[in-house]
């Protein structure tokens, strides 16, 4: 949305690793608890709160079955970053004495990294691992990283920018052999791709509902019971989820959450199909008309609603500017309030230069054809208008290599 | 009856969230409107030729940065009056903003007088944020640039005219 933009109705949405709109069937599910059925869960002397509690319970028991987890292993946070946060912090607060080393990735969320960063001022040592170009982790490079001291090993499932999917069964099973929890952000995974926590072997994973059409301001995290994780609370109260996060369960925030996973779980194989048509019809209609388009992460490896492009030559905020009828983000450093690229792409490798040229198109279960096909319109027009007016597209064409140049940095 | 009530309360709220395809909708932050218009209307978007010896060419910036741009001057050798200006720009709106003002200011103006265009003129003009300052600057050196390359072909120029003709002279590749 541009700031002095004047244009008829709304922007198209296409941002859905941001958030996503809530499925009316979820909002259904939270009304009577902000109307009539207002109680908090737990209140035990009357029905208000035998209610809202049986509701709580309810929702649990949705979340746990989308991730083949257990009901007692679900606690409600309030998102995806309280999760992670008591997920790393906590098991390493709990864990001190004999384990004092984290692995991750250096393409998590900024909340896990965040986390890792707290950690490191309290003095544990933390191992930022390097991904390969396709924005995967390197199971060999990992294996060299483990110590017998590291405690938890964090590494997200889906990765929101780049959408790549990484082989979370082969990192478990190199995680029990050598007895270390593993951790997952799976926000932008679960009830988008099929989840198992047996299969994947984790022991902490973090979910997000505004991800997957529920409602902003509530997640939850997995914690495994067999064998037992432990970790110390975040949140100091009045021991409401097994003591681990004190504060009342917002029971309308967890009744759609719970919701939301339920409708998910129902229709990931149909969601997944529809999507996948639309980011293929996507990507098809952009490169059939441009060339000097590629994708940043596995094209295999990879969570069809997200199509993360760099547009050789083209600034990735001009392209937005000109993008104004459609909402999505890129990796561009001017939209970044620190002018620094993108940490996940310069992770995969990525040149600056096209690091500047990135745009993420989020694709989600309320996408339409008509709304695909208009943003290829949009794109393509203001690529090649854009391009017109690169120096460097012209530079390209009259066959000179830019990599050759000396640039006047100022 | 309070169920009935939620329901229809759920109607009404869908009904009130349609998108207005009919209505306008316009922003209250308008500092950003010039920048706006730079860029839907961009002013001297082309390319002048390189060699041509009237054409100063000034190439700034880096694609590592995010910001690349060139901007060309046509000088009218006698009077040393800039003639006619365009750019070509790899940046932000403002950015693109930012050189298409400048050619527009330095169009007809002496080559001396343009080197006095600060920053800090573009900037107030195009109401950039902080943040977008390094724009601006890079349009003033863009202008610096042209000047400077224009004024350098010209000497070599002058250089080669007054070197002796009895076969001595250097060649210039």
């Amino acid at each position: 949305m541009m700031k002095g933009v004047q244009m008829a109705g709304r922007p198209l949405y296409l941002d859905m690793q941001a958030t996503s709109p809530v499925d009316p069937r979820v909002l259904d599910a939270m009304l009577p608890y902000y109307m009539d059925q207002f109680g908090n869960p737990h209140s035990r002397t009357h029905m208000y709160g035998w209610e809202s509690d049986e509701a709580v319970e309810k929702a649990r028991e949705q979340i746990a079955k989308l991730i083949g987890a257990n009901a007692k292993e679900i606690i409600f946070t309030s998102g995806a970053t309280e999760a992670n946060n008591i997920a790393i912090k906590g098991v390493m607060h709990f864990y001190k004495e004999k384990k004092k080393h984290v692995i991750t990735t250096q393409t998590e969320h900024k909340c896990v990294l965040d986390s890792c960063r707290h950690l490191q001022q309290e003095g544990f040592e933390v191992t930022y691992l390097p991904v390969r170009k396709d924005g995967l982790v390197d199971m060999d490079e990992l294996k060299a990283a483990i110590r017998p001291d590291t405690g938890i090993i964090s590494i997200m499932t889906v990765n929101n920018e780049i959408g790549v999917i990484q082989p979370m069964a082969e990192i478990g099973e190199l995680c029990r052999k050598n007895k270390i929890f593993l951790h997952t952000d799976a926000a932008q995974a679960a009830g988008k791709i099929p989840i198992n926590v047996d299969d994947m072997k984790v022991d902490l994973m973090s979910l997000s509902a505004h991800k997957i059409y529920g409602p902003k301001g509530v997640g939850a995290l997995y914690m495994r019971r067999r064998p037992r994780v432990r970790v110390e609370a975040q949140m100091s109260g009045g021991g409401q989820e097994r003591g681990i996060r004190s504060g009342t369960v917002p029971t309308p925030l967890a009744v759609g959450m719970g919701a939301a996973c339920e409708i998910a779980m129902e229709e990931m194989k149909h969601d997944e199909k529809y999507i996948r048509e639309l980011t293929d019809r996507l990507y098809k209609g952009i490169t059939s008309q441009l060339d000097g388009v590629i994708v940043n992460g596995s094209m295999e490896h990879r969570y069809a609603g997200n199509l993360n492009l760099s547009f050789a030559y083209v600034e990735g905020e001009s392209l937005l500017m000109g993008l104004k009828e459609v909402a999505v983000s890129s990796g561009s450093a001017c939209t970044s309030a620190s002018l620094e690229p993108s940490y996940v792409l310069r992770a995969l490798g990525v040149e600056e230069d096209m690091a500047h040229t990135s745009i993420r198109f989020g694709i989600g279960r309320f996408t339409t054809k008509e709304e695909i096909d208009r943003a290829i319109e949009l794109t393509v027009d203001q690529v090649q208008k854009l391009r017109e007016m690169s120096p460097l597209w012209e530079m390209v064409q009259e066959g000179i290599d830019l990599k050759s140049i000396q640039w006047a940095q100022h | 009856m309070l169920g009935q009530f939620t329901r229809g309360l759920v109607s009404v709220a869908s009904a009130m969230t349609q998108p207005k395809t009919a209505g306008l909708l316009l922003t209250s932050r308008l500092y950003h409107e010039k920048v706006v218009e730079h860029y839907d209307n961009p002013r001297n978007v082309g390319s002048f030729d390189k060699d041509d010896p009237t054409v100063g060419t000034g190439l700034v910036g880096s694609p590592a940065c995010g910001d690349v741009m060139k901007l060309q001057i046509k000088v009218d050798e006698n009077t040393g009056k800039i003639v006619d200006t365009c750019f070509k720009t790899f940046g932000c709106g403002s950015a693109i903003a930012s050189s298409s003002v400048a050619t527009e200011w330095i169009k007809g103006r002496q080559m001396e007088e343009v080197l006095t265009i600060k920053n800090s003129d573009i900037a107030k003009h195009l109401s950039l944020p902080p943040v977008k300052l390094h724009c601006s600057m890079l349009a003033e050196d863009a202008i610096k640039a042209a000047v400077k390359d224009y004024q350098k072909k010209k000497a070599k120029r002058e250089d080669n005219n007054s070197s002796p003709p009895d076969g001595q002279a250097t060649v210039v590749g």
